[in-house]
């Protein structure tokens, strides 16, 4: 057992030490995930990245044997679904893990993207660690929508031909692009193989980009809610078993939530009319995406003009990588920032009330609600967190990490 | 543990607030889904909940009441003879069932004969295909209704509603007729979006008589039809529920003792 | 895994501690199991292929002496309407020849207790490696002793389908058949 920080660790078996001293992946486990010194600080907003990679590993393992049984094909994809859910043993658990599992990673990526957001974990040094992070949520949108296709339910065919039908908004090869990506003249058989294909691929390419955010993690070592880096020793603990143990039951918790709805209300997260079979002559009285696009969804329909909705819906994100540069403030923590704080709850709020208005069709209220929503949010990142960085006035840092815990205890 | 903190304290606020609008939201939703409508019918089903379980003398009956009025026009093609036998049919039970049933295949030398169906044949169809059934009903095909019960918003109330909910043009308010534009040759029904509903009522009291002997009241009848569909729909609901309750109780269990490991491995750092 | 890396010097009892330690450790290695379980669990053979698995089979048209294939389960079923001459040939051996002692009888009984001496039905896969022996057809080297003949490491087996010479160790298989009437017999 290694118990100081960064001591070379020693391998008493044999073999571990045969195969470390050639390929030293025990050095490496021992390294990164045992003895790392982490911030002693941590609250259960920490957690939720070691959720997301669970989640993930899950909805790997559960895709691989429903591929097994899975049609990727227009006249097949609904029935086989079905015969999962059926005939083939355990097909059911494994298919709702897998349905249920899609919403469970996304909320869990969610807190965590706001714990980065509250905590200011995406300011220097670690702005590649946040832009590889907004990389991995646009892979697991383009994942979840593909999938969402792959049942070839109403919703599924809908949805794809409204998203796919974004890209005719661009000027003079629009329409050229969308037939491109259909392989045909609509969303057909073709384009449910492809998705399929892609659907299984993306994933893999997610695990890579998830690995470039632990590398990049690992650098500079974990944020922690105060915001200011650990001074030394008395600041950190070792990774392991502090943060393994702490992880693991923030994991169970969130489990008991995500079983509760696999086994109790598995199909409350998503939308009856999926269970009837894609027609390509009749479209549902509403397309919706599953509710964790809703947002985006609104800020696309907000916007009175085709081509500037998909600018905005792609420009919500594609605003996230340059944060870390719209963000002016000294201070990484909320904690310290007395004004901006409120503004992270309003832009909650915000993400929610446009969450509200993208599960609704446009038209009462909806619409300059949706507006004003999606104004605030550009407002927020392009104009108040600049400006506000700059004259709001943050409040004294403590010392060190190891000094503000031993206040809090004091208290 | 640490003692609440002021910024643990506003966190958990905030954890809140979201739940509680993302309940706002979700009621919100439901509200809207059933503006206009006429609530849905309240009905005890024994299959809602984390401990439902199917009512299997009620589904069989739900199998007659499908056999005798609905498989005239409406298919139920992902279900198999053989999965009968999960409604409490004995084997022979569901053979003969099957037997009855004239389904066609390929003789030995190749020409197309007709064959009694046996437990792994599928549901016979009503129509050939989808053009036929439409064709035959007015240009619209009669839905199929394997997974109706998850396919429509409002679930098993919705199914008993659209089966209890006709409203005979007689009886019917003049503002209800000029509102929906209602002659009298269609079939208003009080739950379906519109109210104007292709589907004639295919259920009245003494439609189906019973062989248990139950009596045969439209309430009854449509409420077996929905048990029996519901089923059809997720018949693997028992074992779900069963491995769910096994599930959270192990996961309860597991998130106590991880709390303990980790207040113990906490213990010289708070 | 957690029990010893817990950093001494914590406080509280430490023999209650360690429970805790081997309880969770426990219980996380049954968790484990019980998750591995649908996953293996799912590549079992579907209700619907189980539904499939078995095959109903018109014999009327075969002619004595000849022999049939049919495809049960994915695999080749032989059944051959036996010769007088055959019959004994399989009845005469006696038990000590055979590597694999069974009485013909025992091969030609089906699920209802019958005895029909004239139909031999045999899974129509060699036991030594999974080859289609030979002998079904007309025409085929049925081998020394009028039964079938493996091409694939020249086992060689008898009217009965029982395993005479060659590498293969075990008799033909005789799956679980009954005859419905004199002509029709449904096979698993």
């Amino acid at each position: 057992m290694a118990s100081s920080h960064g001591a070379p660790p020693v391998f008493n078996n044999k073999l571990i030490a045969w195969i470390d001293h050639r390929l030293p992946i025990f050095s490496y486990i021992e390294k990164e995930y045992h003895t790392f010194p982490t911030p002693r600080n941590f609250n259960y907003f920490w957690n939720f990245g070691a959720i997301a990679t669970v989640m993930l590993l899950l909805m790997i393992v559960t895709g691989i044997v429903l591929a097994m049984n899975y049609q990727p094909n227009a006249d097949l994809a609904f029935d086989s679904v079905e015969r999962i859910m059926r005939d083939v043993p355990s097909g059911w658990l494994l298919r709702y893990m897998h349905m249920t599992g899609a919403s469970f990673f996304f909320a869990a990526v969610y807190v965590h993207i706001f714990r980065g957001l509250y905590y200011g974990s995406y300011k220097a040094p670690r702005e590649l660690l946040w832009m590889l992070g907004v990389v991995i949520l646009l892979l697991m949108m383009a994942t979840a929508f593909m999938g969402y296709v792959l049942p070839w339910g109403q919703m599924s065919f809908w949805g794809a031909t409204v998203i796919t039908n974004l890209f005719s908004a661009i000027p003079v090869v629009g329409d050229s692009i969308v037939t491109w990506l259909w392989g045909g003249f609509s969303v057909g058989n073709p384009t449910l193989n492809r998705f399929f294909a892609l659907h299984y691929l993306l994933p893999f390419i997610i695990v890579a980009v998830v690995a470039l955010h632990v590398v990049a993690l690992h650098v500079h070592g974990s944020n922690n809610p105060l915001g200011i880096d650990p001074k030394g020793p008395q600041d950190t603990v070792p990774f392991h078993p502090y943060y393994t143990m702490k992880d693991g039951f923030g994991l169970m918790v969130f489990l008991i939530v995500y079983a509760a709805f696999v086994f109790f209300a598995p199909n409350s997260l998503g939308e009856p009319v999926n269970y009837v079979q894609a027609n390509p002559l009749v479209t549902p009285n509403e397309i919706v995406p599953e509710w964790y696009l809703l947002p985006f969804y609104a800020i696309l329909r907000a916007i009175p003009d085709k081509l500037g909705g998909v600018i905005c819906m792609f420009g919500s994100i594609a605003l996230l990588f340059v944060l870390p540069w719209l963000d002016t403030s000294r201070v990484r923590s909320c904690t310290f920032r007395p004004i901006y704080k409120w503004f992270v709850f309003l832009l909650v709020f915000d993400l929610l009330v446009l969450g509200v208005c993208g599960a609704h069709p446009p038209e009462g209220w909806y619409v300059p609600v949706a507006r004003l929503a999606t104004a605030y949010y550009f407002f927020h990142f392009l104009i108040l967190l600049p400006v506000l960085g700059k004259i709001e006035r943050p409040l004294p840092l403590p010392s060190s990490i190891a000094d503000a815990v031993l206040k809090k205890k004091a208290v | 543990m640490s003692k609440p903190t002021p910024t643990k304290l506003s966190l958990t606020k905030l954890v809140l607030a979201g739940a509680a609008a993302l309940a706002v939201f979700a009621a919100g939703t439901l509200a809207t889904a059933a503006e206009d409508m006429p609530p849905l019918p309240k009905h005890e089903w024994g299959f809602k909940g984390p401990f439902g379980t199917y009512d299997r003398a009620a589904a069989q009956r739900g199998f007659q009441v499908y056999k005798e009025v609905c498989s005239a026009c409406h298919s139920l093609n992902l279900l198999y003879y053989r999965n009968l036998q999960e409604l409490g049919l004995t084997e022979n039970q569901v053979k003969g069932i099957a037997a009855e049933v004239q389904v066609s295949d390929l003789s030995d030398d190749g020409s197309v004969i007709d064959r009694p169906a046996r437990p792994s044949d599928p549901f016979k169809k009503p129509f050939p295909n989808e053009l036929a059934a439409a064709a035959a009903n007015g240009g619209k095909a009669p839905p199929d209704l394997s997974v109706i019960v998850k396919a429509r918003e409002g679930g098993a109330d919705y199914i008993y509603g659209i089966l209890t909910g006709y409203v005979p043009f007689e009886k019917l308010t003049p503002q209800q007729i000029k509102e929906f534009s209602v002659t009298k040759d269609d079939h208003f029904n009080l739950h379906f979006p519109g109210h104007r509903i292709a589907m004639p009522p295919p259920l009245e009291d003494g439609k189906v008589n019973y062989i248990d002997g139950t009596k045969n009241t439209l309430q009854q009848e449509a409420s077996d039809v929905v048990e029996f569909l519901a089923w059809a729909s997720e018949p693997h609901l028992e074992d779900r529920n069963r491995t769910g309750v096994r599930v959270i109780l192990f996961l309860l269990v597991m998130a106590g003792l991880m709390y303990g490991v980790k207040r113990a491995v906490w213990a010289d750092k708070h | 895994m957690a029990s010893s890396s817990i950093p001494a010097g914590g406080h509280g009892d430490p023999t209650r501690r360690d429970f805790l330690m081997v309880a969770t450790g426990a219980m996380g290695a049954v968790g484990a199991i019980a998750v591995a379980w649908p996953f293996i669990n799912n590549l079992n053979p579907a209700a619907d292929t189980l539904a499939l698995s078995t095959v109903e089979v018109n014999v009327k048209a075969i002619a004595v002496g000849q022999a049939i294939t049919v495809k049960w389960r994915g695999k080749p079923v032989f059944i051959r309407h036996r010769t007088e001459k055959e019959i004994k040939e399989a009845e005469a051996v006696p038990l000590a020849d055979l590597p694999d002692p069974e009485t013909d009888d025992a091969r030609v009984t089906d699920t209802a207790k019958k005895v029909r001496r004239e139909w031999l039905i045999v899974v129509g896969i060699c036991t030594h490696l999974g080859c289609v022996p030979l002998g079904t057809k007309p025409g085929d080297p049925r081998g020394e002793y009028d039964g079938w003949f493996c091409p694939c490491h020249g086992s060689q087996y008898d009217t009965s389908g029982r395993i005479r010479k060659g590498p293969a160790p075990k008799n033909l298989l005789v799956p679980s058949y009954l005859f419905s009437s004199d002509t029709l017999v449904r096979i698993g």
